[in-house]
């Protein structure tokens, strides 16, 4: 059936099954690949797309749940906490391989959406959920420090 | 008892029907036993209304004990999951039961199950106050009932919580992989009415040495046998 989805502001329609996770939609129908594929069971993180500003694993969000919300995924996440995080992500070259970081990095924006200074514990309990394989445990905790404007530089 | 005194002082200050001075009215059309959970009416033999009250209380701990029903009462931060293992990945409760800044519940569970990850609009932890992992049947009983250990509902407020709230309906509906609470939430409404209009009797606490989370044994214990078996298993 025909789903009408707005993606980082644009509206689009996709022919899918309300069932299909909206990971497959956004890579394989509209080929917005930065947003990953790890497990596929809300194991990973690689996954995090936000849905009306909420952090949400688009491999077990069903397509059909997310039709007039607005979904923001690494290609169009924006504002201020965004601009922060994208800037310490590159001046510490936190990313390893790279596979997890589009969903650390929507997970670090959201948590310093609801948290702007987190502390570590915050930092451990918002981030659990992300998964990274290269183990740049230690740069992103420094990277989110450092957008929040209390980082080491 | 004193635990009914919030209920009257409520009833003579704004007239509340449905806690006159009388207790809650006994059920009136038992539903059958079902999936596990034995009926009202399989109590109705007890003799002594204590007793049977008690033995109504024990045949809610099937329920009460149950991981679809602990779960999300863990007595720490992080919930649990299928048997009663720790939640993976390591979420915990936050500030509103809700999940942390940037992890919260709702990131996984959505509005209805999809494949193996349950779902509910309402799908958040108890608060800590209100948690029972690893408590005794007799401890979960006295919890319950004591408006700051349940989130301030009064006996009505608490039987209506057990009968008709929509997460604790969860635990008769979960995907498929994961095993139902037993009976089923009406019956368990149910229960707890007759155990309320009993007059809320509890177990006493388990004698001996045994620790843990403590539930109403698998296999069928008569009505008669009522006081307290002292239940020790613990929940698959
Ligand atoms: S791919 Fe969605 S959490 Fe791993
Ligand atoms: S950078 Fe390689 S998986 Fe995280």
């Amino acid at each position: 059936m025909s789903i009408t989805l707005t993606i980082n502001g644009e509206e689009h329609e996709v022919e899918a099954a309300p069932d299909t996770p909206l990971l497959w939609v956004l890579r394989d129908h509209l080929g917005l690949t930065g947003t990953k594929y790890g497990c596929g069971v809300a194991q990973c993180g690689a996954c995090t797309v936000h849905v009306d500003g909420v952090p949400r694993r688009a491999c077990v969000a069903p397509v059909g749940s997310v039709a007039g919300k607005a979904v923001v995924t690494i290609e169009g996440v924006s504002g201020p906490e965004a601009d922060a995080v994208r800037e310490a992500w590159t001046e510490l070259a936190v990313p390893q391989c790279g596979y997890c970081q589009s969903g650390q990095i929507m997970s670090a924006v959201a948590l310093l959406k609801s948290r702007p200074s987190p502390s570590d514990d915050d930092i451990d309990r918002g981030m659990a959920g992300n998964i990274c394989r290269c183990a740049t445990y230690v740069r992103i905790r420094r990277a989110i420090k450092q957008a929040a404007g209390e980082g080491e530089r | 008892m004193s635990r009914w005194l919030p209920c009257a002082l409520l009833m003579l200050a704004i007239g509340c029907d449905d806690c006159g001075e009388d207790e809650p009215e006994p059920v009136a059309d038992p539903l059958p036993g079902t999936a596990g959970l034995r009926s009202v009416a399989d109590f109705a033999d007890i003799a002594d209304e204590e007793a049977r009250s008690v033995a109504l209380f024990e045949e809610m701990g099937k329920v009460l004990t149950h991981p679809r029903c602990v779960n999300c009462h863990p007595i720490g931060e992080r919930p649990l999951q299928r048997a009663g293992e720790p939640h993976q990945p390591h979420v915990v409760r936050g500030e509103d039961g809700h999940g942390a800044p940037g992890l919260p519940c709702a990131s996984c569970h959505g509005e209805s199950h999809f494949r193996t990850v349950p779902g509910n609009p309402e799908w958040h932890l108890a608060p800590a106050e209100m948690a029972w992992e690893g408590k005794s049947l007799a401890a979960i009983c006295g919890q319950i009932q004591d408006p700051e250990r349940n989130g301030g509902k009064d006996m009505e407020a608490l039987l209506e919580h057990m009968e008709s709230d929509a997460l604790v309906a969860y635990g008769w509906d979960p995907p498929e992989h994961l095993e139902p609470a037993p009976g089923s939430q009406a019956l368990f409404g149910q229960l707890a009415r007759q155990w309320a209009a009993t007059g809320a009797h509890c177990p006493p606490e388990p004698t001996g040495d045994v620790e843990g989370p403590a539930e109403a044994s698998e296999d069928e214990v008569s009505p008669e046998a009522g006081e307290a078996s002292a239940p020790t298993e613990k929940a698959e």
